[in-house]
């Protein structure tokens, strides 16, 4: 990890001096243990800012959106996905970026750490695949591979799918299944066991929309549940709302979500979001073969048809 | 002014006491943390946990809360007219609330109560409260509370201060108020503690203040003017990794702006307040489609413009944060007030 630290931080230096860039998007060491900042490095000087470790949860691609300038940015495996995305739906030109690829080997799980810590983290260190965490009581150790987010425990696509200047050489893929037992797991329940699933998995939403911020899916000018003329969805705590607000917001990441986890990463409440996307992501599989983000020409599914196209519901 | 001393066995027995006569409220286990609610009968408040993870203001200032009621059917004799909604304020005792979410409270007070305006929904539930605190004998690593003109032992929002005693469940209960003792009273303390109490409790204060290693400073924003402060260039810099979510606003124990919605269903309606948040665009758009706060970074200067400068020269006491640390902890992208506060003090 300290190597892919060096190595972005020379690799930012450089396209900063040569102009190539005019910034960069990286991550700079956040002001708790276990959190870093998205950063946007605009000098050499600010590349020696960058860091890299496994607390680099949020998805960069969020912060390309409507960037005018020549970008380079620090991405892992899901953001590079997303950034194809950005690609493909013209929010940012591939001229414009220049990819410091970062072969990922998967973040850690805020709320893992939280557990192993067991209080008030004061210090994380990484080294070697093993994170310690040190609180007021003391010391604890685990297998980063222990700790690691939900999406990077079944990552499929650990090394940057669109990678101009790599950070490091690429890291073995390690999935070769796409079974999602917990989207399986839904799938097998009733109807009625399911609605009072997600009624019980939304029941601590505070509305926040830290997951649509997070994602970089989430770019509409104005999103639907800020429109006001006419306002589509209730703003108060109703059931009805909130359900409406997250089954639509799945919706529209269908066929473009990477799973990059930063919805998950992101909301304060640990509402496990990816349950409504993993389900959307895994029949875009299934019916098209889809992938979102692997290559940067060709539009998502639901976007766009194919003759080939299963069309069963069609009766 | 008494103070008390509660055993564990006086402690459950002063709670079922005290709830013939109030309705009992404390934080509780919610998954996978904590959170104010109203307790069932027997029902203990959990102690044991750090703070909760939404500051109790929901107590008197709901996420969504039925301001009024109101019929569009013209069959009704009050067809079109706005009543107010028939809502009981029972007497309450909130057990276990920090010292400084306490103090927010108050704070959020001079927003709802002043020569302005007077929130009726606001205050009905506030004055109806009794404020049974617990001081905090370790505080987080992101508690900068004392910083904030209140701290881990601040009596000024509660009606009674709790301090864990040392022996396993034991409670110093210093009465402060009126309120407060009339809460003892139903509970049927009565044990004083001993004459060495006063000076205990201070050294636990002294103790408890001491481990706070987290500090700001708001000396130079005081001094400079408004505009020095908006206009500085820092500020996309500042606000780059800001997401512009509300995590910040909901979990905020003095954040208190709000929304009001109508909403019905057929003919009958409701005026509701909501939970707003200056993260959003929406916050701020004007009718013609305007936004005076256009940018994201706009709306994260206006959030710590509002808890560090202009709530400060408004009421001229002290800046609209408590220190609580939430919004360090929750916030997904690390904006950090501390070190925005820093920035600005520069």
């Amino acid at each position: 990890m300290i190597n892919y630290t060096e190595n972005i931080r020379k690799i930012s230096s450089d396209l900063l001096k040569s102009g190539k860039v005019d910034v960069v998007i990286g991550y700079k060491s956040g002001t708790l243990p276990g959190v870093n900042e998205p950063f946007l490095a605009k000098t050499p000087e600010d590349a020696d800012k960058l860091v890299w470790d496994s607390q680099c949860r949020l998805n960069l691609a969020n912060y390309l959106t409507h960037r005018k300038d020549k970008v380079g940015i620090v991405a892992k495996g899901c953001d590079s996905r997303n950034i194809n995305t950005h690609i493909v739906e013209r929010r940012i030109s591939r001229e414009q970026v220049t990819v410091i690829g970062v072969p990922c080997t998967g973040m850690t799980d805020k709320t893992r750490l939280k557990e192993l810590a067991g209080g008030d983290i004061l210090t994380l260190t990484e080294a070697g695949g093993k994170i310690t965490v040190k609180t007021a009581k003391g010391e604890k150790t685990a297998d980063k591979n222990d700790l690691l987010q939900d999406n990077c425990i079944r990552c499929l696509h650990r090394n940057p799918v669109i990678n101009d200047i790599p950070a490091a050489d690429p890291v073995p893929e390690v999935n070769t299944t796409r079974n999602n037992d917990a989207i399986e797991k839904i799938e097998a329940m009733s109807a009625d066991e399911r609605w009072a699933f997600f009624d019980d998995l939304l029941s601590g939403c505070t509305r926040c929309y830290a997951c649509k911020n997070a994602c970089p899916l989430c770019y509409c000018p104005t999103c639907f549940v800020d429109e006001s003329r006419p306002q589509w969805v209730g703003k108060g705590d109703d059931p009805v709302d909130v359900r409406t607000y997250h089954t639509l917001r799945a919706f529209h990441c269908a066929g473009r979500c990477t799973d990059c986890g930063a919805c998950e990463a992101a909301c304060p409440m640990n509402i496990k979001v990816r349950l409504l996307t993993g389900k959307l992501e895994k029949s875009c599989y299934e019916r098209f073969g889809w992938e979102a983000g692997m290559t940067s020409d060709v539009r998502p599914a639901l976007d766009t048809f194919t003759t080939h196209d299963p069309e069963e519901f069609i009766k | 002014m008494k103070i008390y001393h509660i055993d564990r066995e006086s402690w459950v027995k002063g709670l079922a006491a005290s709830a013939e006569v109030y309705q009992l409220v404390g934080p509780v286990r919610e998954k996978d943390d904590f959170d104010f609610k109203v307790l069932d009968k027997g029902q203990m408040p959990d102690l044991t946990g750090t703070d909760t993870r939404l500051s109790p203001k929901a107590l008197v200032f709901p996420k969504s809360e039925i301001m009024m009621t109101f019929s569009t059917d013209p069959n009704d004799p009050d067809c079109n007219i706005m009543k107010e909604a028939k809502k009981e304020y029972p007497k309450r005792a909130v057990i276990g609330i920090r010292p400084y979410d306490a103090r927010a409270l108050q704070i959020l007070k001079m927003n709802y109560d002043n020569g302005d305006y007077q929130d009726p929904y606001f205050l009905n539930a506030y004055e109806a409260i009794t404020f049974v605190g617990l001081a905090v004998n370790s505080p987080s690593s992101t508690d900068f509370s004392t910083s904030c003109g209140t701290g881990p032992f601040d009596e000024k929002g509660l009606d009674v201060l709790l301090v864990a005693a040392g022996e396993e469940g034991d409670f110093y209960a210093k009465i402060l108020t009126d309120k407060g003792d009339a809460w003892a009273k139903a509970a049927g303390f009565s044990k004083e503690a001993g004459s060495d109490v006063s000076t205990r409790i201070e050294a636990m204060k002294k103790t408890a203040e001491e481990a706070i290693s987290s500090k700001i400073a708001f000396d130079k924003i005081e001094k400079k003017t408004v505009l020095e402060l908006f206009e500085a260039d820092h500020w996309e810099n500042t606000a780059f990794a800001c997401i512009n979510c509300g995590t910040c606003t909901y979990a905020c124990p003095t954040c208190w702006c709000f929304d009001i919605q109508d909403e019905n269903f057929g003919t009958k309606g409701v005026r509701i307040k909501n939970w707003d948040s200056c993260m959003t665009g929406l916050f701020t758009l004007h009718g013609s489609g305007h936004n005076p706060r256009e940018h994201r970074y706009q709306r994260t200067r206006q959030r710590f413009m509002h808890k560090l400068k202009y709530f400060a020269d408004k009421y001229g006491e002290g800046i609209m944060c408590v220190g609580c640390g939430r919004c360090v902890r929750q916030c997904p992208a690390n904006i950090d007030i501390r070190e925005i506060c820093e920035t600005m003090n520069k």
